[in-house]
C-alpha cells in the first residue's frame, strides 16, 4: 500500500533541548521525517523548542511552534492546528513521553488524533520493563532475572533473592538516568531511591549482574506488511556495565559467528513483532556470555534512538527517513534505497569497512563528579570513524576526539616488572573510564598479556589483538631503519597519523608528511555504499582509506569545503553543525558544489544528503588537507570555509592558508587579531574602545602581580579556550594561589589570562555580519543573569529588554568598530558588559557563534546563509531584500516585535560524586549547559516562563518557596519576595534571609540549615525531602566558598524542585509566576510571527 | 611485528592483478572469481560445495576473528579453490572454536591472499563481469605477469562446467527423522550442504541422501513421499541426467523440492533456459518477494546462473504439456532475477536461494514446511 489517503496533516513531535542522552541525533532524525512527510504532500506541523535545530527551520515544517514540550502546550497546538496524526517516534524519549501523557489525558481521544508509527500499547510493551519480560520470555528468549520494585523495602528483599550486585534501572527514562550497579544494601538504597524519584512510573527494575558480558544492539525496521529488516548490528567494546552511549562501539558485530548473529536476530524479529511497533525502527540490546554464548535481552527502544542514528550513518540506511516513509503507509519493498536507487529498502546493509563510535566527555567540567563509567550515560558527544579495518577506525576516531593526548601514545610507558606499578596498572585497565582504552593499550605496550587484561577488563581478546597489532606498528615504526615507503604504508593501512609517526621516530611532522607526499602515499576515498559495492552508489559519502583505488568522482562546478564542528562538547554543540548546514544550503544554492567534513554522526551535516559531498573524517590538519588535495584532483575547489563550525575549524584556518589553501571569509589574520590579547586591545584602543583591566601571565608570580594591579576580584582562563573552560572568579590572592595550583597549566605555551571582573553587570551578546563594507547586527541580546556566568548558561532576551537607545547606540558603533578594525568577513560574535554606565568589551569571536540560531529564529534572518555567501563573495549591500531585511537590522526592532528568550539547559542530576550526591548546580563563568530552549511570546514574561518550562522548569502556581540569598544581594531580594507572598505563596528562610524579610513586614517560616540545626529540628533538607518546597531560591555569596548551600541545591536539583540560583532570574521568574497563574499559553508558530 | 614474508599476487584474466600477502596455502590457484558480501560465516562459506572451482572474495573488511568451530562446517572440507581477505585474523576469539582459520586454509591447501584491496576487485568484477582468476604466492609468483597471465586464461571457464558429480558422495546415506517420523524423502546430492538434511530431520523427514548418478528407479525403490534436489556448483545447462530424473519425479507426480541448483534443474526440467548472471547473488541480504503473500525476506543466496522464465501470470510448462501452468512463486527485489518457481498442477516447487540458510538469515524456513504441506497434500489425495 502506498501513501495513506486518510491523512493530510501530521503533528510531529521533536527532542527539544540538548541533554545527555538525547542530543542533536533527533533534530537529525526529526528534520529527515519532516522533509519526507511534506514530500508525501502532507501538512506538517512541529513543535521543538530547540532552536538551534534544522527542524525548527522555518521551511521545514509547514507551521513550527518553538514551544516548551509539554501536554498542555501540545493540547494548544492540536487544539489549533487539527492534525489527523501525531508522529512521536522520531523525537526521543521526550516525544514518547509526551504522547503517552497526550494519551493519559484523553487528549488524543478528544482530538481523534491517531498515533502513527507506534502506539500507546506497543510505547508501553516497550519500555515497561515487567511487561517486555514477559514478551522476551514468550518469544522463547531469556531476559536477565529480575524482580520490579515500588518501595525501597521491595528493593532491598528483591536484592537478597537476586544476590548482589544488582543492577537498578528505572522505567521510562533516557540514557540511562537514574539506573547504576548496586553492590551492597547502602548503594542499593542510594541508587534505588533516587530512581523510584526519576521514573514517572516510580518503578524500578533490579537485574542479576551481567557485568562483564559481551553487549551487542541490533537496529530493526518493520513496516505494515510485517516485512522485518536488521539495520546494523554493534558491538560495543566496553563489556555490560558501561552505557551503550558510554561504550566505544564498533559495526558491524566483529567477535560473533554467523550461528550467535542469526540467533540474535531471531530474537529481535519475533521481540519486535510481539511488542507490536506498528511501523518504524527500534533498537534491541543483547548481552552475550562470553564464556557460554547464553543471549540475554537487555533491552528495547520502540523508536528512533541515538543508535539508530548511528547505525544509519554507519551504514548510509536512512532508518529516520524510511521510519517516516513507513508511519505514512509505505512498506519497505515500495521505497527505494537512498543511495543505490535501484535496489529497495527491504534488505539488510552489508559493509565492507569497518565503523567505530568514541563518546566524548566533559568531566573536567565537574570535578565533583566520579568519572567511572556506569549504566547512566554521562558522556555530551561522540565520534564516528570509518576505515577499512579496526585499526585504522579506532586510531582515526581517536584522533576526532578533538582531545590532547586523545591518540595512543607510546611514550613514558609504566615499568611493570615493578609489581606495584603493575597492580596500579590493572587496576586502571579493570576500572570503567574514559581513559581505560590508553590504560589498555599501554599496559599492553608495557609487556601484560592479552589474557591478563582481559581478566582485568573483559574486552573481547580480538580487541585487545587489535590494540597489540597497533603496539607492534608503533614498535615497527620507531625501530625501522629508515621511515620508507613500506614503513608509511604499514603505519598508513593501521591508522597512524603523521604526527603519530613523527613523535614515534623524534621527528617533526611537517618532514613526516613531506617524506609520505614524495613517496606518493596518499589516501583513496572509499564510499560509504550499503551493499559492499555490490551496486553502484549514487550519493558521494566518503571516508579515506589507504587502499589502492578511489571513488571520487571527477566534478566540473567550482566546489565549497566546509569544516564542521566536530564532537559535541559543552560549549560546542548543535548551534555549529546548524551554521555549517545553512552554509551548506546557501553556498549550495549559490551554484557551487558544497563538500562537507565532519566526524560527528549526531548532525545534520553528516547526512549524505545535505552537502554534495561528504567526508567522514577526522577534522586534523592531515585528514581535511588529504581530502582537500583529493578534491583539486577532482575539480576546481573555491576555497574552505572555516568559521562556521566553532573553534575547531577556526584553528585549522591559519595552517591550511600556510599550506596554500584558499579560506573563505574571515582569514587567519582577522581571527588572530580577534584572538590576541595584545592585538585585539590595540584594535579596541584605536578604536577608542575599553576593555575590563587584563594582563596575560606565564608564569605564577606575573598572575599575581598582574591582579594586584587591575584589582580583585579578577577573572583567570586559560587561553583560547571555548566555553569558558578552566574559568574562574578570584576574589583574592588565596583563591588566585589555588586556582593556579590545581585549576590550571601555566606555561610559555599555556599563558593564563586575568582580566578584571564586573560585578553586577548586565552582559551583552552581538551576533555581528561584516563584509568588509557595511555592517549587518543580528541581534543585541540582554543577558538576564548578570556578567560572570558563562553566556552559554545565562538565560538572555531579544530585543533587549532595559538597554536604553543611548547604549544601543555604543553598542551599534562599537561593533562596527570592532568588525571593521579585526577586518572579520562574515560573522562576528561580541560580548560587552555594561556597568556604572560604561560599556566594556569582554571579548570577540571572529566567527558564528553559538547564539546565530536563536537570534536567526527571533528575528527571522538566516544570519549563518548570509555569512556563507559573504564568504563566496557576495556583499550585505546586495543580500539587501533577499537574504537580509531590505533595512535596519536585528538592533532596531519594533515594540511590537515578538520577546525571544534562551534559556539554558544543565545536566547537574546526571553527575553524582563518589559519596553518590549529584554535584552543585551553582552557576559560574565556565560554561556547563548542555543545551538551550527559546521562548517567544508577546513580553517577556511570558516568554521567559515558556523559557523555563521547555528547560523542565515548572514553576509552581503555589505552594511554598525557600529562599535564601546572601548579604549582598538581600537587598534586592525583598520586592520579589513581596510579590511572591503577595501571590500566596508560603516563604519559609534561613536565619538571616527571615530577618531582613521581617524587617520588611514580610512573614516567614524561620528553617536551619542543616549544619545550624540541633538534633531535633527540622532544616530545609527535611523539608526538601518531605517535598514540601515548590520552588528554592539559593543565592550565594561570589566571595565565599559555596559549599553551604551546596546540600541545599543538590537536594533540589536531587529531588527536582525549580531551583534558582541567581538574584536576576528570581526577580524574572516571578514576572513570570503571574503569567502563569492567571493564563495558560497561548501558541503561535514561527510562521506566524513572521507573517 | 609479524609482517607477512610471503608476497602474492592475484591475477585478473582481463590482465588486472593485485598484489598482497600469502594467506592459507602458499602457492598457485585457479577458478572462477566471485564476491561474497555477507559479514558473518566465513566457516559456512569455505565448506560450501557451490564453490568448488571458485575463488572466494569475502567484501568483509575482517575474517577469521572467531576461528573455527566444531558444529560450522556446511560439508566435510573446505570447497573454495582459493579465499582473498582484506585483514586476516591474527587470533580467534569465540567460545565455541576449536582452531583458527588460517591454519585450516594451510592444513586444507587451500591458496589465498590477503592485504589487497577486496573493494577495488568488488568493483571491478561488478562492472566487468565474472571471470576467472589465479592467486600465487610464493615460488608460484615469482613469474612474470605475463606468464601468469596465461595461466589464467588457459583455465577452464564455469560456463559449461559440470561439477555436481565432482562434489556429491558416491554411496547413499541415510540421516533418520529426528523425534517421530512423519516423511521420507530422496534428497539428491549435488553438492548439498549439511544444514539442508537437517532442516529436513528435524521436521521428522527420513533423509536419503543420494549420489548425483542417482536413477529414477532407484529412487522408487526407496518409496519416498518427496524428492529433493539440492544446491550445488556448476552450469546448470550441463545437468542433462538430472533433468530427465526430475522429468520422471515430475511425471510420477511425486512431491518435489530443489533449492538453488535444485531451482535451476525444476526450471530446465519443465522446457525453461537458464544463463549466466553477470556476476552473481552472493550473500546473505538478498531481499526476495514471495508472490503468494506479498511478504519480503532476507535471503541467503550463492548463484551464478539463473532461470529464463516470464515473471508475470501462468505460464504452460514449455517442455511437456501434461506438466501444466508455472508460476514463478519469488523474484529477487534487487535485480527481478527468477528466485522460485511453483507449479501449479503438479507438487512440485523451488527456489534459488537458500532458505536452510547456515551462513544467513532465517526467513526462509518456511518453504520446508511448504515441503511437508505439498507431501501431506499429495497423501491425502492419494489415500
Amino acid at each position: 500500500m502506498p501513501l495513506r489517503q486518510d491523512l493530510s496533516s501530521v503533528l510531529v513531535i521533536g527532542s527539544g533541548p540538548i541533554v545527555i542522552g538525547q542530543a542533536c541525533e533527533f533534530d537529525y532524525s526529526g528534520t529527515q521525517a519532516c522533509r519526507v512527510l511534506r514530500d508525501e504532500g502532507l501538512r506538517v506541523i512541529l513543535i521543538n523548542s530547540n532552536p538551534a535545530t534544522i527542524m525548527t527551520d522555518p521551511d521545514v515544517a509547514d507551521a513550527t511552534y518553538v514551544e516548551p514540550i509539554d501536554p498542555d502546550i501540545i493540547e494548544s497546538i492540536i487544539d489549533k492546528e487539527r492534525p489527523d496524526a501525531i508522529l512521536p517516534t522520531l523525537g526521543g524519549q521526550t516525544a514518547l513521553n509526551a504522547a503517552i501523557a497526550l494519551h493519559d489525558a484523553g487528549i488524543l481521544e478528544k482530538y481523534g488524533v491517531e498515533l502513527i508509527g507506534a502506539d500507546v500499547d506497543a510505547i508501553q510493551r516497550g519500555e515497561d520493563r515487567q511487561k517486555f519480560k514477559t514478551i522476551v520470555e514468550e518469544c522463547g528468549a531469556e531476559s536477565a532475572k529480575s524482580v520490579i520494585c515500588h518501595t525501597i523495602d521491595e528493593a532491598l528483599a528483591g536484592a537478597e533473592e537476586l544476590n548482589y550486585p544488582v543492577v537498578v534501572r528505572p522505567s521510562f527514562t533516557m540514557g540511562g538516568l537514574g539506573s547504576g550497579m548496586a553492590y551492597d544494601e547502602n548503594d542499593l538504597r542510594r541508587i534505588a531511591g533516587a530512581g523510584l524519584g526519576d521514573s514517572i512510573t516510580h518503578e524500578v527494575l533490579l537485574e542479576e549482574s551481567i557485568l562483564g558480558w559481551k553487549e551487542y544492539e541490533l537496529e530493526l525496521m518493520r513496516d505494515h506488511k510485517d516485512n522485518v529488516v536488521v539495520i546494523c548490528s554493534i558491538e560495543n567494546v566496553d563489556p555490560v556495565g558501561v552505557h551503550t552511549g558510554d561504550s566505544i562501539t564498533v559495526a558491524p558485530s566483529l567477535t560473533l559467528t554467523d550461528r550467535e548473529y542469526q540467533k540474535m536476530r531471531d530474537i529481535g524479529i519475533d521481540v519486535i513483532r510481539a511488542v507490536g511497533v506498528a511501523t518504524g525502527g527500534c533498537n534491541i540490546q543483547y548481552a552475550v556470555d562470553p564464556a557460554t554464548g547464553r543471549i540475554v535481552v537487555i533491552e528495547m527502544n520502540p523508536r528512533v534512538s541515538r543508535s539508530s542514528a548511528l547505525a544509519s550513518k554507519a551504514t548510509g540506511f536512512p532508518i529516520a527517513k524510511m521510519a517516516a516513509k513507513l508511519a505514512v503507509g509505505y512498506s519497505l519493498d515500495e521505497i527505494p534505497n537512498d543511495i543505490t536507487k535501484v535496489t529497495p529498502a527491504s534488505f539488510e546493509p552489508t559493509l565492507d569497512y569497518v565503523v567505530v563510535k568514541i563518546p566524548r566527555f566533559t568531566f573536567e567540567k565537574f570535578p565533583a563528579a566520579d568519572p567511572t563509567l556506569t549504566t547512566t550515560m554521562k558522556s555530551v558527544g561522540e565520534v564516528m570513524s570509518l576505515g577499512r579495518n579496526f585499526t585504522t577506525a579506532l586510531q582515526k576516531a581517536m584522533r576526532s576526539m578533538e582531545q590532547r593526548d586523545a591518540s595512543f601514545s607510546w611514550s613514558d610507558l609504566p615499568d611493570i616488572s615493578d609489581e606495584d606499578v603493575r597492580e596500579s596498572v590493572l587496576e586502571s585497565i579493570s576500572h570503567a573510564t574514559a581513559d581505560r582504552i590508553h590504560s589498555v593499550q599501554r599496559g599492553l605496550a608495557a609487556g601484560l598479556s592479552n589474557a591478563e587484561v582481559f581478566e582485568a577488563c573483559e574486552i573481547d581478546p580480538w580487541f585487545l589483538d587489535q590494540i597489540e597489532l597497533i603496539n607492534e606498528v608503533a614498535e615497527f615504526i620507531s625501530s625501522a631503519e629508515e621511515l620508507d615507503a613500506q614503513v608509511l604504508q604499514v603505519a598508513k593501512n593501521h591508522g597512524f597519523s603523521d604526527e603519530q609517526i613523527a613523535s614515534l621516530r623524534s621527528m617533526d611532522t611537517g618532514v613526516v608528511t613531506g617524506v609520505r607526499h614524495a613517496l606518493r602515499i596518499r589516501p583513496v576515498f572509499k564510499t560509504v555504499d550499503t551493499c559492499a559495492g555490490e551496486f553502484a552508489a549514487h550519493t558521494p559519502y566518503h571516508y579515506s582509506s589507504y587502499d589502492e583505488e578511489t571513488e571520487v568522482a571527477p566534478r566540473e562546478k567550482p566546489a565549497v569545503i566546509i569544516l564542521g564542528s566536530g564532537p559535541n562538547r559543552i560549549g560546542q554543540g548543535i548551534e555549529f553543525d546548524y551554521s555549517c548546514v545553512h552554509a551548506t544550503m546557501a553556498i549550495s544554492e549559490a551554484g557551487f558544489e558544497t563538500i562537507m567534513v565532519n566526524c560527528n554522526p549526531e548532525t545534520v551535516s553528516t547526512d549524505y544528503d545535505t552537502a554534495d559531498r561528504l567526508y567522514f573524517e577526522p577534522l586534523t590538519f592531515e585528514d581535511v588537507m588529504e581530502v582537500y588535495h583529493a578534491e583539486v584532483a577532482a575539480g576546481p575547489v573555491l576555497g574552505v570555509v572555516c568559521t562556521l563550525g566553532g573553534q575547531t575549524p577556526l584553528g585549522l584556518a591559519d595552517k591550511l592558508k600556510a599550506a596554500g589553501v584558499p579560506v573563505l571569509g574571515t582569514q587567519p589574520e582577522a581571527i588572530d587579531l580577534a584572538e590576541d590579547r595584545g592585538e585585539f586591545g590595540a584594535v579596541l584602543d584605536r578604536a577608542g574602545l575599553t576593555a575590563p583591566k587584563h594582563g596575560t601571565a606565564v608564569t605564577y608570580a606575573e598572575a599575581e602581580t598582574i591582579a594586584e594591579e587591575i584589582g580583585y576580584p579578577v577573572l583567570v582562563r586559560p587561553s583560547y579556550v571555548l566555553g569558558g573552560r578552566g574559568m574562574q572568579i578570584v576574589y583574592d590572592r588565596t583563591q588566585l594561589v589555588d586556582y593556579m595550583a590545581t585549576a590550571t597549566e601555566i606555561s610559555i605555551d599555556r599563558p593564563v589570562l586575568v582580566d578584571r571582573f564586573l560585578e553586577d553587570a548586565i552582559e551583552i551578546d552581538v551576533d555581528a555580519l561584516y563584509d568588509g563594507t557595511d555592517i549587518f547586527i543580528g541581534g543585541i541580546m540582554e543577558h538576564i543573569e548578570e556578567a560572570g556566568i558563562h553566556s552559554g548558561d545565562s538565560a538572555c532576551v531579544l530585543p533587549s529588554l532595559t538597554l536604553g537607545e543611548d547604549v544601543l547606540d555604543r553598542v551599534r558603533s562599537a561593533t562596527a568598530a570592532i568588525a571593521e578594525g579585526t577586518n572579520v568577513r562574515g560573522l562576528l560574535n561580541i560580548q560587552f558588559a555594561i556597568t556604572a554606565d560604561v560599556l566594556h568589551v569582554i571579548e570577540a569571536n571572529p566567527r558564528a557563534s553559538r547564539t546565530v540560531p536563536f537570534v536567526s529564529k527571533a528575528t527571522s534572518t538566516q544570519l549563518a546563509k548570509a555569512a556563507a555567501l559573504i564568504a563566496v563573495g557576495r556583499t550585505i549591500a546586495d543580500m539587501r531584500g533577499d537574504m537580509l531585511p531590505e533595512t535596519g537590522d536585528g538592533s532596531r526592532l519594533s515594540l511590537d516585535h515578538p520577546i525571544a528568550v534562551k534559556e539554558a539547559v544543565l545536566p547537574f542530576r546526571r553527575f553524582r560524586t563518589v559519596e553518590g550526591k549529584v554535584v552543585d548546580s551553582i552557576l559560574g563563568p565556565e560554561m556547563r549547559s548542555t543545551g538551550e530552549v527559546m521562548g517567544i511570546d508577546h513580553d517577556f514574561p511570558t516568554a521567559f516562563a515558556k523559557g523555563l518550562l521547555g528547560a523542565s522548569i515548572k514553576l509552581p502556581t503555589s505552594g511554598t518557596v525557600f529562599v535564601s540569598v546572601a548579604d549582598r544581594d538581600k537587598r534586592a531580594m525583598v520586592l520579589p519576595v513581596k510579590e511572591l507572598v503577595d501571590m500566596g505563596f508560603d516563604v519559609v528562610a534561613t536565619t538571616g534571609t527571615a530577618a531582613v524579610l521581617s524587617r520588611y513586614g514580610i512573614k516567614t517560616t524561620q528553617v536551619h540549615k542543616h549544619f545550624e540545626a540541633d538534633a531535633e529540628d527540622r532544616t530545609i533538607l527535611d523539608y526538601l525531602a518531605a517535598g514540601t518546597i515548590d520552588m528554592v531560591i539559593n543565592v550565594p555569596s561570589g566571595r565565599q566558598e559555596r559549599a553551604d548551600g551546596y546540600e541545599i541545591r543538590a537536594s533540589a536539583t536531587a529531588h527536582s524542585v525549580p531551583l534558582i540560583t541567581t538574584l536576576a532570574e528570581f526577580a524574572a521568574a516571578v514576572t513570570s509566576l503571574e503569567v502563569v497563574r492567571d493564563k495558560t499559553f497561548k501558541v503561535r508558530s514561527l510562521q506566524d510571527w513572521n507573517a | 611485528m609479524r609482517l607477512s614474508t610471503t608476497p602474492a599476487v592475484l591475477v585478473l584474466e582481463d590482465g588486472r592483478t593485485f598484489r598482497g600477502s600469502s594467506y592459507g596455502a602458499v602457492g598457485e590457484t585457479l577458478g572462477e572469481a566471485v564476491f561474497v558480501t555477507a559479514m558473518s560465516g566465513y566457516q559456512e562459506t569455505l565448506t560450501d560445495p557451490s564453490y568448488h572451482r571458485q575463488i572466494v572474495i569475502q567484501t568483509a573488511p575482517h575474517i577469521g576473528n572467531t576461528g573455527i568451530t566444531d558444529d560450522d562446517d556446511e560439508s566435510g572440507k573446505i570447497w573454495v579453490a582459493g579465499y582473498v581477505v582484506r585483514d586476516a585474523s591474527r587470533i580467534s576469539s569465540n567460545w565455541r572454536s576449536i582452531g583458527d582459520l588460517s591454519t585450516r586454509l594451510e592444513e586444507s591447501g587451500i591458496v589465498g591472499i590477503s592485504d589487497v584491496d577486496t573493494r577495488a576487485l568488488t568493483l571491478h568484477l561488478r562492472e566487468a563481469g565474472a571471470m576467472r582468476m589465479g592467486i600465487f604466492s610464493g615460488p608460484a609468483a615469482e613469474a612474470d605477469d605475463k606468464e601468469l597471465l596465461a595461466k589464467v586464461q588457459a583455465s577452464p571457464r564455469m560456463a559449461g562446467a559440470k561439477l555436481a558429480e565432482q562434489v556429491s558422495i558416491t554411496q547413499p546415506q541415510l540421516i533418520p527423522a529426528v523425534g517421530e517420523k512423519k516423511f521420507s524423502v530422496a534428497a539428491l546430492d549435488l553438492g548439498i550442504k549439511s544444514m539442508t538434511p537437517q532442516r529436513l530431520s528435524e521436521r521428522g523427514i527420513d533423509v536419503h541422501l543420494l549420489p548425483a548418478t542417482t536413477n529414477f528407479a532407484e529412487i522408487q525403490a526407496l518409496g519416498v513421499d518427496g524428492v529433493f534436489f539440492s544446491n550445488g556448483p556448476g552450469d546448470p545447462a550441463t545437468a542433462d541426467a538430472q533433468v530427465d530424473l526430475l522429468r520422471e519425479v515430475l511425471g510420477a507426480k511425486i512431491p518435489f523440492f530443489g533449492i538453488c541448483f535444485g531451482n535451476q534443474l525444476l526450471g530446465r526440467a519443465l522446457g525453461f533456459g537458464t544463463y549466466k548472471l553477470p556476476f552473481g547473488h552472493r550473500g546473505i541480504n538478498v531481499p526476495v518477494m514471495d508472490r503468494t503473500t506479498d511478504k519480503v525476506e532476507i535471503t541467503s543466496q550463492n548463484h551464478g546462473f539463473a532461470v529464463d522464465a516470464p515473471l508475470d501470470g501462468e505460464t504452460q510448462a514449455p517442455h511437456d504439456e501434461s506438466f501444466g501452468r508455472v508460476a514463478v512463486s519469488h523474484v529477487c527485489l534487487n535485480d527481478d532475477v527468477v528466485e522460485g518457481l511453483q507449479c501449479l498442477d503438479l507438487p512440485a516447487f523451488s527456489v534459488q536461494f537458500h532458505p536452510e540458510a547456515a551462513a544467513g538469515p532465517h526467513d526462509s524456513s518456511y518453504l520446508f514446511d511448504r515441503f511437508i504441506d505439498l507431501m501431506s497434500a499429495s497423501q491425502v489425495a492419494q489415500a
